[in-house]
């Protein structure tokens, strides 16, 4: 079962955090490999040919897409530990609707924030914190979205803690006024050492973003 | 107890049908509720509060909303064969990978096949030949997407492609989603169609097409 495992990623990208986050929370030895996208490796591409992008799982030379796609699969393979997804059906579904509820709202309303001014910019950041306090409200009294511990949602939306500062220096506003229990929950998950190890630096993060707002000609 | 399953959609809508179409290979039955999108009834807005979309499944009184959420839902509840998603891991990776291609990827050019004219249009029919000729590619070798038998992204392509597609390229007044051109689909087609209530679920294709023609009409004056 153990095999070989890789991963392609980009030590900026969300998405991969995600993977890493569930490859140390279920404790597998892996091969991290950095891919520069301005020059993607031969690897990539032939283990990726339809998006050609990061992050890509490799397990025993086989290639697994896309990060949630990912994270079920690291689940479901090592399914001896540190369950990601609830046994429940139920349970299971209302986990996954809030992952698919990250992936089409967070990524690119964030995205927005930085890269838009004046009233795009404003409707932006709007929508984004409605979009935070509808996981607040899923979040509830809960320690994680996964109860007592880190599950599905937790390791979808943890991540995008780490481009917070970035938004909130692009777009002059403050995510903890809005949304502290969401905060107060992002905290919580960094004392893992699954997450804290994941995730880069705050400030290097925000340096990368002033990096791709030169190279956009974003002001 | 008796189970209680309803099933809010519409008639035109590929996601609604291909909940439809696992509900019925799995046998299970279920109320159909008619939902008018342009005026949503209170019920959907309490089943589906955050994207306040069809389709949404009830299932004693537990609402799930988002397709390919309800398709896995349906097939850890409900065990009995056809099994939707493979049991093998790795494969179920490829067929969840695949479904998330065509409704994010595949979706996208198909609109704008729909939206643009002239050279716009050839440029996105391109586009949409090369992505349905890595679909068709999964093909190779399989009588169905899923193995030996019909399953979740056989039913995905199926609601998608073989029903909403062919009638919005006839609508269009385009023809590239040929036997010709898609030799492999085609013959999938042939086996898919022949399984008696993937017909039931087929989108009417009459009312569809008028169904088209007149939102593609509202679409093009409103951006005028």
């Amino acid at each position: 079962m153990e095999g070989a495992v890789v991963l392609l990623d980009f030590w900026p990208s969300m998405f991969g955090m995600r993977t890493r986050i569930a490859l140390a929370e279920k404790g597998i030895k892996y091969e991290y490999r950095e891919e520069d996208l301005r020059n993607k490796s031969d690897l990539l591409l032939q283990m990726n040919p339809v998006h050609k992008k990061i992050p890509v799982l490799i397990h025993n030379g086989k290639p697994v897409c896309e990060s949630l796609i990912q994270v079920q699969y690291i689940d479901e393979v090592w399914n001896d530990r540190a369950p990601l997804l609830p046994s429940d059906p139920y349970k299971r579904a209302i986990a996954r609707f809030w992952a698919d509820f990250v992936d089409k709202k967070i990524y690119d309303l964030g995205s927005k924030v930085w890269k838009t001014k004046g009233e795009e910019q404003e409707t932006a950041k709007k929508e984004f914190i409605e979009s935070l306090k509808l996981l607040e409200g899923e979040l509830g009294d809960k320690a994680y979205f996964g109860g007592e511990n880190l599950g599905f949602v937790d390791v979808a939306l943890i991540p995008f803690y780490s481009w917070f500062y970035a938004y909130e220096k692009c777009g002059n506003f403050s995510i903890e006024a809005e949304c502290p229990k969401l905060i107060a929950w992002a905290k919580r998950c960094m004392q893992k050492e699954s997450v804290a190890k994941s995730l880069p630096d705050k400030e290097k993060v925000y340096e990368f973003v002033l990096h791709l707002k030169k190279v956009y000609g974003i002001e | 107890m008796a189970d209680e399953v309803k099933l809010f959609g519409m008639w035109a809508s590929p996601y609604s049908r291909r909940v439809e179409l696992a509900l019925k290979l799995k046998g299970i039955p279920y109320e159909y509720i008619e939902e008018d999108l342009s005026n949503k009834s209170s019920l959907l807005l309490k089943y589906n509060p955050v994207h306040q979309k069809i389709p949404v499944l009830v299932h004693n009184g537990k609402s799930i909303p988002e397709s390919l959420v309800i398709l896995e839902y349906i097939d850890e509840t409900w065990r009995n064969n056809p099994v939707l998603l493979p049991r093998d891991p790795y494969k179920r990776s490829i067929a969840r990978f695949w479904a998330k291609f065509i409704d994010e990827k595949i979706l996208i050019t198909t609109r704008k096949v729909s939206f643009t004219t002239g050279k716009e249009q050839d440029q996105a029919m391109e586009e949409l030949s090369e992505q349905l000729k890595l679909l068709e590619n999964e093909l190779k070798g399989k009588p169905y997407f899923a193995g030996e038998a019909i399953g979740y992204l056989d039913i995905v392509v199926a609601n998608f492609l073989v029903f909403w597609f062919r009638n919005l390229q006839e609508a269009l007044g385009i023809n590239m989603f040929t036997k010709e051109r898609f030799p492999i689909i085609f013959e999938w087609i042939e086996k898919v169609v022949a399984i008696d209530v993937v017909e039931v679920c087929r989108i009417p294709k009459e009312r569809h097409l008028v169904y088209i023609r007149t939102r593609l009409e509202a679409i093009k004056s409103a951006s005028k």
